[in-house]
């Protein structure tokens, strides 16, 4: 079997030698040129006058590119409209480009870019929420899901908790910074090699700023450096700026982003202020939930408006709420518009809910696992979650079981509170949360996808398809269903770049979807092919088509047998056609994106994990120092790769809630815009216990890839539970006796602070 | 004068003359030789992707450190050795180090395994006992966003002790390692110049002729004014090579630590002397920025939020400026006058660092908050000495870095103990009168009133530990 096996990574050894490609890893053109791209410094303001005369004299320029200068469309939007390739009248963050130059060398062009001379009319920048909120700037129209009456629920219970809280946003972070590079060709034609998730994207957006039609472009990707959504939409500044400049000068054209510059450029995960007011019974059972979901999407739409929608997918997570009224605001502020991040919104939906839980808890002084197993998705509920989908494998009761027992949950929470009892300054806490994830694009049309295989005359294959691979593994498991297919090992088969010419109209590898999609896709092109050669053996060998077997590199039936090169080699002698298409499209889904009912998702992938930490009441340090995971991963494609997902994407979901703290200027200048200031976890902050098992009853009850389920984006919410250990930690410093009002990132500032709210109360 | 520099490149003899001096290493690696294994990750020393095994003869012995290529300058090369991940193996090929990665599944997106992948060979060539915390010390200026780490520290577990099969000290040492280098070259019409003097007599020459130059030592902080700021350096003088600055003279009572000396050079023997020195130490920068460093660049550039001043203020240490007239000593904290201005003559140069050793009476606490344990810098440091007997403190010396436009002592909550009781009503007196001492500032890194909590806390925090004689940290819990 080449499914099920923890095979590594197909770049693996290229990369622990240097030897895997990057994009500024390709050899360069002849003549290339190299591309800055320069920056609005106003968070708001006319343009009054843009003087780029020294410039385009300076030494080694050789084109400068703006607004006017563009052949077709100023906009690179995926599909609002609304954001210019480069600013006309008005910048509306610090970070819009302007312009571009393009120079002989990288450093001659960032050189020649201070040159310009610009002259800004600010005007009033709205930057945080509030701001947006008091000022109502809005991307769209606020959108509501309501499941029975919430209000009369909430009013009537005997218990109620309130509340409200901030999540900051978070930096994708990516190794790799952005990067395209464009070669003319000709026709005007240009073939783009851009890091991205989205090359069929990147196609349509060149070719609408070039004014030409997606035939005239093509888009080439190998892997990237890292992705985490970063890379879905923003690349299209960098490919469509090198793409005119390459036309233009008819050379090759490189924009690589410096670290600072992408991360004041590029959109980041929404942060949010969550208010919520819950009804419940003394049983800690609720009834009634009214969540308000306030987001910064900056300064145009991008994909705000699905990511809103999964946040309000997600409000209940894994939680059967009888009456529920969730509430989305989308805010338009005058920062760098926010854009797709690991789980898409789902983080900052789904975090809330376990806030809640942790009061209630606290409230009826229970354990909130008891809260959390009272409340989940099961056979004692009616598991219509409040958009209408029916829960149908509500596994996650089972899996917290399973968890709580193996991580002898219960034990170290009473260990915990009377270690609490005796240390003053230093306090633990524990919480285990699950995860239950929706897989699926919430546009409903990108659940499409497409490969292409060919079998050469030497039994060798050649693998294609519309997916992207960015660390996540998705070429060798795509890889795997296919040597799987044809009974061949995994090295007879060639993992190939990623290019709108081969496959077209793909979707962007996201919404965790890449192997459920591709997986399939390529699955249908090699039993294409494979029931040719099917028909070819049966015929050669004589007998029945259901008598032919392949297995361990061999093709046999009526006693004889053939090896795939040969058999390969004699249906080409034969005039068969070795090479495929193939396609896939999600089935089952269907809701109405209006008024977001219905069931978006194919199926749910779930989770969950134990978080034990300890904090420092005197500075707010805080250790996150033992996690238990417990993933579901369906039966899995391959659990090594999948184990890499969880564990990397727990630990970047620890991140988000602790050290990574982007912080805004009043001006609206990220003052955060590299690793010296921005903290993503280093090797130290790992727990040093960590216990990651792959449960083994997972079968996706839907027929996906081998049964396999999606695990890219769900592990990022396993980190849920640091956030409420950190909050039961910080309880334990009032003797329990008050519930932390804690905000994230959970800095030791922020901890701190909360500490010290309720030493104050 | 030399007009060239040597070193080897992957075990390589290179000669290179009318080359930039502040080109970095990584430029030179990627855009020159063609040699695009070492990665870009933030061009500034922070995420460690463009980590190069740096080697150098120490006495005799081949030394190898990891170290960032991205702000290095080619400049500093003169008579060292650059390895880089292509020169262990190939995907047909690997070294043990890199078929350990590839197995344990370390790599997902890659782009920060190959510095990983060097981070090791330098922890494999360092012969250091492999436990988790020295892999961890090893790999915490390696960021990596895939994989949670865990496979990494499976695969540095794995691997074997150093087998030292890169012995290039018959190489290293057939480089010349004599006369003054002048290394320079015409760079878009300005002409760049490096000196790089070997002996305190060269070094003072050269101040003296050019008392504008740029001085460099680690090049952790002046390597961003070139990749960050894009500032033409015309004039540098290199002090890496002057035998006399990179040199640790201990007698019975005072370390005399060269200005040149690197913080990985210091911190063993530093942190004998002041067991809390060392955990702060051990937490600036990371392994590779430690490796480049140094202590007198650190007090040099005049930084309010470096860690070694309040550190070092607080042990009371002195500081030594050299120039051709004179020769003179100071206490290290009126080096800072203010933000930006320091008590340093033209001509003149910080040549060493007298760091007295403890007194037996003698108490030392230092602590360093930041958002992050690992690799980064301070919201506040604080760093506090005195001498406890019979219950009364004397010699009192509370400095502080974050807090102020310089590293600061604080000298009305110093007056509150002095000679009085060490007693924890005297110490909520030294917390509360930190107000008057102190007006910190709201940043990206802390907000004023965080960093005001946290500095009067951290008094209450050194109390707590004298009196219980044990440490009170997150990161030393018993868990």
């Amino acid at each position: 079997m080449s499914v099920h096996k923890s095979v590594q990574h197909d770049s693996a050894l290229k990369q622990a030698c240097g030897a895997a490609r990057y994009l500024d890893d390709i050899p360069e053109p002849k003549a290339l040129l190299h591309m800055y791209i320069a920056m609005s410094t106003h968070a708001h303001a006319d343009i009054k006058s843009m003087d780029l005369s020294a410039v385009e004299n300076a030494r080694g320029v050789q084109c400068v590119l703006c607004a006017k200068d563009i052949p077709g469309h100023n906009d690179i939007s995926p599909f609002g409209g609304d954001d210019p390739l480069f600013a006309e009248n008005l910048v509306e963050y610090v970070g819009q480009s302007l312009f571009a130059v393009a120079a002989t060398t990288r450093e001659l062009a960032i050189r020649a870019a201070m040159l310009a001379k610009i002259e800004y009319t600010p005007l009033p920048a709205v930057t945080t929420i509030e701001q947006a909120r008091n000022a109502k700037l809005t991307i769209e129209d606020a959108k509501t899901i309501t499941k029975g009456d919430a209000t009369t629920a909430i009013q009537s219970a005997n218990y109620r908790t309130q509340g409200s809280f901030v999540m900051g946003g978070q930096d994708h972070f990516y190794l790799e910074g952005m990067i395209a590079m464009a070669l003319p060709l000709e026709d005007g034609d240009v073939h783009v090699y851009s890091s991205t998730q989205n090359p069929t994207e990147i196609q349509h957006l060149v070719a609408h700023v070039l004014g030409k039609t997606q035939k005239d472009v093509t888009v080439e990707t190998r892997r990237m450096g890292g992705g985490f959504g970063g890379k879905e939409t923003q690349p299209a500044i960098m490919a469509a700026a090198c793409a005119i400049a390459a036309t233009k000068t008819g050379k090759a054209v490189k924009c690589r982003l410096d670290r600072d510059d992408d991360m004041k450029m590029t959109g980041k995960r929404h942060d949010f202020i969550y208010g919520y007011d819950c009804g419940f019974d003394d049983t800690g059972r609720i009834s009634g939930l009214d969540i308000i979901l306030e987001s910064r999407c900056g300064r145009s739409k991008d994909l705000s408006g699905p990511i809103n929608d999964r946040a309000m997918f997600h409000a209940d997570n894994s939680y059967d709420l009888p009456a529920a009224k969730i509430t989305s605001h989308r805010y338009k502020t005058h920062t760098a518009s926010n854009t797709a991040f690991r789980g898409f919104g789902g983080p900052q939906g789904m975090i809330g809910i376990e806030r809640i839980i942790e009061d209630i808890a606290h409230q009826l002084d229970k354990d909130p696992l008891n809260i959390r197993l009272g409340n989940a998705y099961g056979d004692d509920k009616d598991n219509i979650t409040p958009y209408g989908q029916i829960v149908k494998d509500a596994v996650v009761k089972e899996i917290l079981q399973e968890l709580a027992e193996s991580s002898d949950y219960r034990a170290r929470r009473s260990a915990i509170r009377e270690y609490n009892k005796t240390s003053k300054f230093l306090k633990k806490g524990i919480s285990i949360t699950p995860v239950k994830f929706g897989i699926s694009f919430t546009k409903t049309f990108l659940n499409q996808a497409g490969a292409l295989v060919h079998v050469y005359a030497d039994g060798s294959v050649h693998l294609n398809h519309g997916g992207t691979e960015m660390g996540q593994g998705l070429f060798i498991k795509v890889a795997q269903v296919v040597a799987e297919e044809f009974k061949i090992p995994l090295t007879q088969i060639k993992i190939s770049a990623t290019r709108t010419d081969k496959v077209p109209n793909t979707s962007a590898t996201a919404a965790s979807s890449g192997s459920d999609l591709n997986g399939m896709a390529a699955l249908n092109a090699a039993r294409k092919i494979k029931l040719r050669l099917i028909d070819h053996a049966a015929q050669k060998f004589k007998c029945a088509e259901n008598d032919i077997n392949f297995k361990d590199g061999m093709i046999s039936g009526n006693g004889q047998s053939i090896s795939f090169e040969n058999l390969a080699r004699s249906a080409y002698e034969s005039r068969i056609q070795l090479s495929a298409t193939g396609f896939y499209k999600t089935p089952k889904i269907r809701y109405n994106p209006v008024t977001l009912m219905g069931s978006p998702f194919y199926y749910f992938a779930y989770g969950a994990s134990v978080s034990e930490v300890i904090i420092d009441t005197l500075t707010g340090e805080n250790k996150t120092v033992r996690v238990d995971i417990l993933h579901d991963c369906g039966k899995s494609l391959n659990p090594a790769i999948d184990k890499g997902q969880i564990e990397g994407g727990f630990i970047q979901g620890m991140g988000w809630l602790t050290t990574e703290e982007l912080v805004y200027d009043d001006a609206g200048h990220l003052r955060t815009h590299a690793p010296s200031t921005y903290k993503i976890p280093t090797i130290g902050d790992r727990p040093k216990t960590m216990n990651i098992e792959i449960w083994d009853k997972g079968r996706n009850r839907e027929e996906t890839i081998y049964r396999s389920k999606a695990v890219g984006e769900p592990p990022f919410m396993l980190a849920n539970s640091v956030y409420c250990a950190l909050a039961d930690a910080v309880s334990a410093s009032s003797g329990y006796k008050f519930r932390a009002n804690l905000n994230a990132p959970c800095t030791p500032e922020e901890i701190l602070r909360a500490v010290t709210s309720l030493t104050n109360v | 004068m030399r007009d060239h520099i040597q070193f080897l490149l992957n075990g390589e003899a290179v000669t290179e003359r009318h080359l930039d001096p502040t080109m970095t290493v990584l430029q030179y690696l990627r855009e020159r030789r063609m040699q695009t294994g070492t990665k870009e990750g933030c061009a500034e020393g922070d995420c460690g992707a463009c980590t190069v095994v740096l080697s150098e003869l120490v006495d005799g012995k081949v030394r190898s450190r990891s170290v960032n290529a991205c702000i290095l300058f080619m400049g500093t090369l003169d008579g060292k050795e650059i390895r880089t991940v292509e020169s262990l193996g190939t995907p047909d090929a690997p070294h043990e180090i890199q078929q350990l990665v590839a197995e344990k599944h370390v790599s997902q997106c890659g782009f920060c395994t190959p510095g990983i992948v060097m981070s090791l060979t330098a922890l494999q060539a360092s012969g250091t006992q492999k436990t988790k915390e020295n892999i961890g010390e090893a790999l915490a200026g390696n960021l990596c966003r895939c994989t949670g780490y865990g496979p990494i520290i499976d695969a540095a577990m794995a691997m074997t002790t150093d087998t030292n099969t890169n012995d290039t000290s018959a190489e290293l040492s057939a480089l010349r390692h004599d006369e003054t280098v002048e290394l320079s070259a015409n760079v878009y019409g300005i002409e760049k110049r490096l000196y790089d003097p070997k002996t305190l007599d060269q070094l003072t020459r050269l101040i003296t002729e050019h008392p504008i130059a740029t001085l460099l030592a680690g090049g952790t902080d002046i390597g961003l004014w070139v990749t960050k700021h894009h500032k033409t350096l015309n004039k540098i003088i290199y002090l890496g090579n002057v035998e006399a600055l990179n040199t640790i003279i201990e007698d019975d009572d005072v370390l005399n630590i060269g200005a040149g000396i690197k913080y990985a050079d210091a911190i063993n023997q530093l942190g004998a002397l002041y067991p809390h020195m060392n955990t702060v130490m051990r937490r600036i920068g990371a392994a590779q920025v430690r490796n480049l460093g140094t202590i007198g660049g650190n007090i040099a550039n005049g930084s309010p939020i470096g860690d070694m001043p309040p550190l070092l203020i607080a042990a009371d240490a002195k500081l030594v400026l050299h120039s051709k007239e004179d020769e003179r000593t100071i206490p290290l904290q009126d080096y800072f006058i203010d933000y930006g201005q320091q008590d340093l003559r033209t001509g003149e140069f910080v040549k060493s660092i007298i760091i007295p050793k403890p007194r037996t009476s003698q108490n030392y606490y230092a602590y360093k908050i930041s958002k992050r344990f690992e690799s980064d810098i301070s919201a506040v440091c604080m760093a506090m000495s005195f001498d406890l007997v019979n219950g009364i403190c004397s010699n009192v010396r509370i400095a502080y870095g974050g807090m102020a436009a310089t590293p600061k002592r604080a000298e009305a909550a110093e007056i509150i103990l002095e000679g009085h009781n060490w007693s924890e009503e005297n110490v909520r007196k030294a917390m509360a009168v930190l107000t008057s001492d102190f007006t910190p500032i709201d940043d990206m890194r802390a907000s004023k009133n965080y960093r005001m909590q946290v500095a009067q806390n951290l008094i209450l925090k050194a109390w707590l530990e004298q009196q219980s004689d044990a440490p009170l940290h997150v990161l030393g819990a018993d868990i």
